[in-house]
């Protein structure tokens, strides 16, 4: 057994990824064998889906049950929600938000990707790329996970043919060449068998690339996070009312980009006035330097009037201020978006309201095809619109910064997510 | 080129931190769910950081079964009193004298159901809008599919099939008069990643965590503690056992582990080598395959 170094877990990062492929790709295989092998199935949970698979007559153990945690999903035997999955390595713990490959796919697929630091992507080695690869990679791009690696599963059904490897990789090379993808891998591999999961394959002695988990485990993500432009959204203002902390003022929140620094000059957003940041408080303390995705509070010099909502960014560098604003937007529910329609929008910390002005066009995300003469949007759609915000809101293109670029759109009747955006 | 880099800790304790003040900012009455179990005193610990240096910005609430551990109980108060935080405490005995529960029968009898009317009234009396709860997606396979905040309608049931998606950061905590909210901060920790933490932050935990001796009966591979409140069956003798809590709910149905790890290096070894998963020694999840999705609509956490 692994002896398990009590020091070492100081050093491991996390990992968020999500899973995408078709029905039948092996993805939970796939899914299954990572746990599996990183110990991360229980003894018990292997036993309850041993009793549920036998009651149902099912030939092989459904590592598919592991995931499909609601009654109506046994049933079904489908997979209707996002499934959070986790497992560790000695360097790296690993979320995966594991998504469904049916009719709900692209809104499940997008929800799961505005997390993720990468994108797992099954292709059949049997089948090559198919339309939901391209869907697929879309959905990545889109969402700019900044690292895609495509699993050419089933190797073990094409003899472990380098030949088809090599094809289906220059097939998605010369298709990703239209997308905004930073970061693909490919690596050849048998979520039944095993080949290049965790071992390296012996019956692959052509490939010459890392297994899987040795990429999970050694992708560089500390650059995932933009630490270049300083944007601090004000979350809330901590006011102690106490006599120990009778004037302190704090400014609480997550960095959503830059490096900031006691010392540095500072602009509070939407107002305007200038200050330098006095501290930067931790439960723990005071810090030097703050980064995303860092959760703190900080003080500044001269008291202004900043509240939930604003923005605290550097002097010399600052965000988009404005009320039209275009977007990707992907809709996320069965009731269309409506044209001129008002939603009650959240954008960081701020809360607005705005109105729909135009719907510009529909992607087929099939095909990458702009539609422009059917402008519904309806559930799983996306498509280019531009909107009129109540309030200014201090933004970023979503390329530039995921948090500062990212909305969604609320249903005021109902206070349902509707609609999930990335400004453009 | 410096490298910006969290670790896993560090990076799961920003999140959790991010969504508590995210819960202060949205709501007009949170409240923290506190047992004195250790996921419990991981929350506490994170909104003292969130909200550093002010005190915390709502009032603490345990539902007591009235069958807890004597230890953890004791722990509960000290640390309420601790960190001068309101404590406020329903008990599942008020319900059942008030007619509104009613007690189970027969050996396997547990007030775990039972916590449910008792929790959704103390919400309506207080008029809480958001209640946070330390229940993490690993624990369980329908806590696996939770948001962080999760919707409830106006008779506090969970609709699983009909949630919210969540993107990004984005927490839309909007609702109509009368529904409230489940807020889930510790979604994405495991079992190990709270150990790890306890370790890392130093924190104190309730006795019971530790290897101790201890009278247990036990029943179907389930070691459960010789209590007033666990009728024996016929056969069963309590014997002197040395055990320790990985979860720790009612003595009624919290099975301990056979364990001689005494410190918290050595919990986490044998997290780490163990093969059965933490709340295997529930009895409460063991009632149907889907126990916990069931308790879950009605209100449960």
């Amino acid at each position: 057994m692994e002896t398990f170094d009590s020091k070492g877990y100081l050093d491991m990062e996390l990992l968020r990824f999500t899973t995408a492929g078709s029905v039948d790709d092996g993805k939970s295989t796939l899914i299954g064998r990572l746990l599996y092998d990183s110990k991360s199935i229980f003894e018990d949970q292997l036993e309850a889906v041993q009793r549920v698979s036998d009651q149902k007559g099912d030939e092989h153990l459904n590592l598919a049950l592991l995931t499909d945690g609601l009654k109506a999903e046994r049933e079904q035997g489908i997979t209707i929600d996002v499934a959070y999955r986790y497992f560790a390595t000695p360097k790296r713990k690993f979320i995966i938000a594991d998504t469904p490959g049916h009719i709900q796919y692209t809104r499940n697929m997008v929800t799961g990707a505005s997390s993720a630091n990468l994108a797992l992507i099954l292709v059949d080695a049997r089948k090559g790329i198919v339309e939901q690869t391209y869907r697929h990679s879309f959905i990545a791009s889109l969402l700019q996970i900044p690292h895609v690696v495509i699993c050419i599963n089933k190797m073990d059904l094409v003899d472990y043919d380098q030949k088809v490897y090599e094809q289906i990789k220059s097939d998605y090379e010369k298709f990703a060449a239209k997308l905004e993808v930073k970061d693909v891998r490919f690596v050849p591999i048998s979520a039944l068998h095993g080949d290049n999961i965790v071992d390296r394959s012996k019956n692959m002695q052509w490939y010459e690339g890392s297994t899987l988990l040795y990429l999970l485990e050694n992708v560089h993500i500390g650059s995932d996070h933009n630490h270049v432009d300083c944007r601090f959204p004000v979350q809330y203002v901590v006011r102690p009312q106490s006599k120990e902390h009778h004037d302190y003022r704090g400014y609480a929140g997550r960095i959503a980009g830059g490096v900031f620094k006691p010392g540095d000059e500072v602009m509070a957003l939407p107002s305007g006035f200038s200050s330098k940041i006095q501290s930067i408080d931790t439960f723990d303390g005071p810090v030097d330097e703050a980064y995303a995705p860092m959760s703190v509070t900080m003080t500044l010099e001269d008291e202004i009037d900043i509240s939930r909502g604003d923005m605290i960014v550097r002097t010399n560098n600052q965000p988009e201020i404005g009320q039209d604003i275009d977007l990707m937007v992907c809709w996320l529910n069965e009731k269309k978006l409506i044209h001129r329609g008002k939603y009650a929008i959240k954008h960081t910390s701020k809360d607005a309201r705005c109105v729909i002005k135009e719907v510009k066009y529909k992607v087929n995300i099939n095909t990458l095809h702009r539609i422009e003469d059917d402008l519904e949007l309806g559930l799983n759609d996306i498509g280019r619109i531009s909107i009129r915000t109540t309030q200014p809101l201090l933004y970023d293109s979503y390329k530039k910064n995921r948090i500062t670029g990212s909305i969604i759109l609320i249903d005021e009747a109902t206070n349902e997510t509707v609609g999930a955006g990335m400004i453009i | 080129m410096t490298t910006y880099n969290l670790n896993h800790l560090k990076e799961l304790e920003a999140e959790s931190i991010f969504v508590l003040r995210e819960v202060v900012a949205q709501f007009e009455k949170p409240v923290l769910m506190f047992s004195g179990g250790k996921d419990s005193i991981v929350m506490i610990h994170l909104a003292r950081k969130a909200f550093h240096p002010a005190k915390l910005p709502f009032p603490l609430l345990h539902v007591d079964t009235g069958h807890n551990f004597p230890e953890t109980i004791e722990f509960r108060d000290k640390l309420a009193k601790d960190i001068d935080a309101k404590l406020i405490v329903r008990t599942v005995q008020d319900s059942i004298d008030q007619g509104k529960a009613v007690e189970e029968k027969g050996p396997n009898a547990s007030r775990n159901t039972l916590q449910i009317v008792t929790l959704l009234d103390a919400i309506e009396e207080f008029q809480f809008d958001a209640a946070m709860g330390g229940a993490r997606r690993d624990e369980e396979k329908a806590r696996a599919k939770e948001r962080f905040f999760s919707h409830r309608d106006d008779f506090g049931q969970w609709d699983p099939k009909n949630q919210r998606p969540e993107l990004w950061n984005i927490f839309n905590g909007r609702k109509s008069f009368g529904e409230h909210f489940r807020i889930f901060p510790i979604s994405n920790w495991t079992e190990m990643d709270i150990w790890q933490y306890i370790l890392m932050e130093d924190l104190e935990i309730p006795s019971i965590y530790f290897s101790h001796k201890r009278k247990c009966i036990n029943r179907d591979g389930v070691i459960l503690a010789e209590s007033p409140y666990v009728e024996t069956k016929e056969g069963e003798e309590a014997e002197e056992m040395v055990v320790r809590y990985r979860t720790v709910g009612d003595m009624t149905i919290t099975g301990a582990t056979l364990s001689e790890a005494s410190t918290l290096e050595s919990i986490i070894e044998e997290v780490a080598s163990t093969r059965i998963t933490e709340r295997g020694g529930r009895n409460d999840d063991k009632r149907s395959e889907t126990a916990m999705e069931d308790r879950k609509k009605e209100g449960y956490f």
